[in-house]
């Protein structure tokens, strides 16, 4: 089936459309799913421990709104595991070898722990002893955290791809080390960031549900425990939040340094770079190169260089510095990686000629810069595979993602972590000084905390994932190269499929959430 | 045989273990399609949701497991066919995605689109997730139209995909071939089949049962005549044969029956599970009898593990292209790297653990059957 280029483009952004869309759907749900199941878990302790009823019933309340979260969860989840091969199908051979184990392992070990206890978690608290039913309750929050552990690790590979080699036989990257996969600086950094922020969603929609009875006068007590139990909670999770993402800027400054620049809207890379804190960027297209690239910035001098590699005065590179190069810095210019690309793929080409011809010498001297163990080879891998995607690009601002997007959502996402840390603070020095409800504006404000903190997640999302493009593979596959061949129209048929499918569910996920809540905890029969 | 090859072989056998497993589970898409058929009221339909739904998640993730240790071991299938048979795979997903919410959505109050939308998303995913599933896994057999190049990669402008699907249709060309049909149906009643003695096994009702035992004779005959048509158009079907040492690929008349004759344990293990399954039927009808899913698990298990190895086993092509004999994909040539699979085998060894829990909790939450008084106490219900 013939397809043209211009297709190709249209199928590579309704693929990342739907990809997007899918994801960020399931992120909606698993954030609180990992938070949730925790707290719940720390509550059913509490009722082990003490054994009254009063906790169990709270508990029950809280797991009801796990159980309807979580079914959507599922149901948006299932179609992201399959979409790497419907609409990625390049990616899915190029990087199958890596990106499929941890997807196996996720199924294995975590899956069929969270489905088997949820069950006991739900329907045993008459069928099994206290101590079955509390060890189901936390198995069911550990296995939903080791998925989330599993799915990590593969998406911190693709954004620093370590412990593998490429197969020119093969055509694709194989494993050589399994722990360098699992312990690679970025996944643990990520899946510590990414659980910790869902610990925080959960602790956050706790208060605020908890902040609604308050104000309705009802549940009082409840309402009072469940936030204390959720405001320590998320309080410890903000700081170990905060640890990891300092972490994770000092890793991205280092291995995706363009989302670094992205992220803080910085054209011109300099040494004692200052962190914006607020600012207005000016429309890129009516800026020429000279122009500042704000309307107005408010920035805390030297403080990015500090974050970034621990230093005030070090140099933080620049968009500009990444495209043009800069030798000063030993930066390469975007062009030269593309020539470079191009020449990795070309040996890939000589590699399949010789093949073909069948002459083993001409075989073995194109396997050889391939080769790792050769002198030759480590120089080929280091110098011109190393850039083996950007031979694919069609030009050197492909790489550049959308800045405005990223340096928002940047802002929109550390900005409210750090009011939530606070409102955690208020609400347990409230409970400490009993006043806990006692102010309507307070209790308001937490419930419209609730929408901001799904705001707060979702951007950090769009930070992660935006901020990469176009690699679906950092530095080794642009989108543009991992592409299912489907024709733009099937992608975008189910694109609008899934969207209208989606939204109706979340339509009925909030009617029935708001309803439950308002039914509020059942009495004990 | 190298370690290379053995552990092609033994994850072969895992895939085709998860797909055994899975076709079993299918009892509960089975039992779904039948919600109207054997509940014909508001209580029984409730009982039968709820006997299901405790099971439900079991299915479902084994059908992710499946899709993700067929991922991590053979990704050259996942690329080819996920990314090729577009629209059957989604259609699949669409179905599995609309089943995942309805249990837990279906009764509570203010759902938005009403408990009969998903009693009938149950039915849907029941119906058409079993069929599809089972007409997808018979394109194993009968091939489908695809070209795989790995060094389009070298193509630096323009498509350089891989896996290429050679008609427009996207997987719905399946269609075509009769015996896709006739394992599609298979595995659709056989799916009712093991719902209707999963209600024998697990509701405490008189009308459910001796309705089930009723329509486990309806489901019963036509899940024969369709198995039979497949069975025998197989033993027929000319096959895909890999020369290991070459990798080259030609035709081979009745090549699944040599495989079964070949490898005759297989051939021991496939007859057992056929008549597993056929006396599963027997019992259930006679006597409604609650073993019969027992047997009949076990026998569909044995059957389709048989079925799958015969697929990818004795150098078979066990996706076979249509288009271009030498782009089909055996377990050598689309298999992950022999590191991979070996850092997987150390993690298959959890498999026997996960069992082990899967017994244990069922076994726990199984003690009583599920009830009419069950139903007016539990407070979490679906």
């Amino acid at each position: 089936m013939l397809l043209s280029t211009t297709d190709l483009m249209s199928v590579v952004d309704w693929s990342r459309a739907q990809f997007a869309m899918t994801a960020i759907y399931h992120w909606l749900f698993v954030p609180l799913t990992l938070g949730l199941g925790f707290i719940c878990a720390i509550m059913e302790t509490i009722y082990y421990r003490s054994g009254n009823p009063f906790w169990k019933r709270t508990v029950k309340f809280w797991m009801r709104i796990f159980g309807i979260n979580f079914a959507i969860g599922v149901a948006t989840g299932i179609i992201l595991e399959f979409e790497f091969g419907t609409n990625w199908s390049n990616y899915s051979h190029f990087v199958g070898d890596i990106f499929g184990a941890p997807l196996a392992i996720e199924g294995i070990m975590a899956f069929f722990m969270e489905s088997t206890f949820i069950a006991v978690m739900f329907f045993g608290w008459n069928k099994v002893s206290k101590g079955f039913h509390l060890a189901s309750t936390w198995l069911t929050a550990i296995g939903a955290n080791l998925s989330a552990l599993w799915i990590l690790v593969a998406n911190a590979w693709m954004q620093y791809p370590v412990g593998m080699t490429f197969n020119p036989e093969t055509a694709r990257n194989e494993m050589t080390s399994f722990w360098e996969v699992l312990f690679s600086p970025v996944a643990m950094n990520k899946f510590f960031h990414t659980v910790t922020s869902g610990y925080v969603l959960a602790a956050v929609v706790v208060i605020g549900i908890s902040a609604w009875f308050l104000l309705k006068k009802r549940e009082e007590v409840m309402a009072r425990k469940s936030m204390v139990v959720a405001a320590l909670f998320g309080g410890v999770s903000m700081l170990l939040l905060l640890w990891t993402g300092d972490g994770s800027a000092k890793i991205i400054a280092k291995v995706q340094p363009m989302k670094l620049a992205s992220m803080e809207a910085l054209y011109d890379g300099k040494s004692g770079a200052g962190l914006s804190v607020i600012g207005l960027l000016k429309n890129e297209s009516q800026r020429s190169q000279e122009d500042e690239p704000f309307h107005f910035n408010l920035e805390v001098p030297k403080m990015l260089s500090w974050l970034s590699f621990g230093d005030g005065n070090a140099y933080v590179a620049g968009i500009n510095d990444l495209i043009d190069g800069n030798p000063e810095q030993g930066i390469l210019s975007t062009e030269e990686k593309m020539r470079r690309g191009r020449i990795a793929i070309e040996a890939l080409a000589d590699y399949r000629d010789a093949r073909q011809s069948g002459d083993s010498t001409r075989i073995a001297s194109t396997l050889q810069k391939f080769d790792p163990k050769t002198q030759e080879g480590k120089a080929f891998l280091n110098d011109y595979f190393k850039y083996f995607g950007y031979g694919y690009l069609t030009s050197p601002q492909d790489t550049v993602p959308n800045v405005p997007l990223i340096f928002y959502a940047f802002r929109v996402m550390v900005g409210l972590g750090c009011y939530f840390l606070l409102l955690f603070i208020v609400v347990l020095y409230l409970a400490k000084k009993e006043r806990l409800g006692q102010y309507p504006w307070m209790n308001h404000l937490m419930l419209w905390s609730i929408p901001l903190v799904y705001l707060c997640s979702v951007s950090g999302w769009i930070v992660a994932e935006f901020g990469r493009q176009p690699w679906t593979i950092q530095d080794l596959l642009p989108t543009v190269a991992a592409v299912s061949r489907v024709d733009s129209t099937s992608v975008m048929v189910t694109f609008f499929i899934f969207v209208a499918l989606f939204t109706t569910l979340l339509i009925a996920e909030l009617m029935i959430m708001t309803r439950q809540i308002k039914i509020g905890p059942h009495d004990e029969q | 045989m190298d370690t290379y090859m053995i552990l092609q072989h033994y994850w072969w056998f895992i895939i085709s273990l998860l797909g055994a497993l899975l076709v079993f589970l299918l009892f509960v898409q089975g039992g779904q399609g039948l919600l109207y058929t054997i509940g014909r009221t508001e209580p029984q339909r409730n009982m039968i949701v709820n006997s299901l739904g405790r099971k439900w998640e079991f299915t479902f993730t084994t059908l992710v497991t499946f899709g993700g240790a067929f991922f991590a071991s053979f990704p050259l299938f996942y690329s080819t066919s996920f990314g090729g048979a577009f629209y059957v795979w989604m259609l699949i997903l669409l179905v599995f995605v609309i089943q995942a919410v309805a249990y837990e959505f279906r009764r509570k109050p203010h759902n938005f689109l009403g408990e009969k939308t998903y009693n009938a998303f149950l039915i849907i995913n029941g119906v058409a997730g079993a069929f599809l599933l089972g007409a997808a896994v018979a394109t194993l057999f009968t091939g489908a139209p695809f070209t795989v190049d790995r060094m389009n990669l070298t193509h630096y402008q323009g498509w350089n995909t891989i896996s290429q699907w050679d008609t427009p249709w996207r997987g719905l060309d399946a269609l075509s071939d009769y015996r896709n049909w006739a394992l599609g149906f298979s595995v659709l009643f056989l799916s009712r089949v093991l719902g209707l003695e999963y209600f024998l096994n697990n509701i405490d009702d008189q009308e459910i049962t001796e309705r089930s035992r009723k329509h486990l004779l309806y489901n019963a005959i036509p899940f024969v005549v369709c198995f039979l048509v497949f069975a025998i158009s197989l033993m027929f079907s000319s096959g895909w044969t890999v020369d290991p040492s070459t990798g080259v690929i030609s035709t081979e008349d009745y090549k699944y029956l040599h495989n079964f004759l070949a490898m005759p344990l297989l051939l021991v293990l496939f007859l057992l599970g056929v008549v597993a399954v056929l006396w599963s039927i027997w019992i259930g009808i006679r006597q409604g009898s609650r073993r019969a899913i027992w047997f009949g698990g076990a026998g569909t298990v044995l059957t389709v593990l048989a079925l799958l190895l015969v697929a990818g086993y004795n150098n078979t092509a066990y996706y076979p292209s249509l288009t271009d004999m030498q782009s089909s994909l055996t377990i050598y040539n689309s298999s992950s790297s022999e590191f991979t699979l070996r850092v997987m085998s150390f993690v298959s060894i959890l498999i026997p653990f996960v069992v082990a829990y899967i017994w244990y909790a069922w076994r726990a939450m199984n003690r009583k059957r599920i009830s009419r008084e069950e139903m007016e106490n539990e407070e979490h219900l679906y």
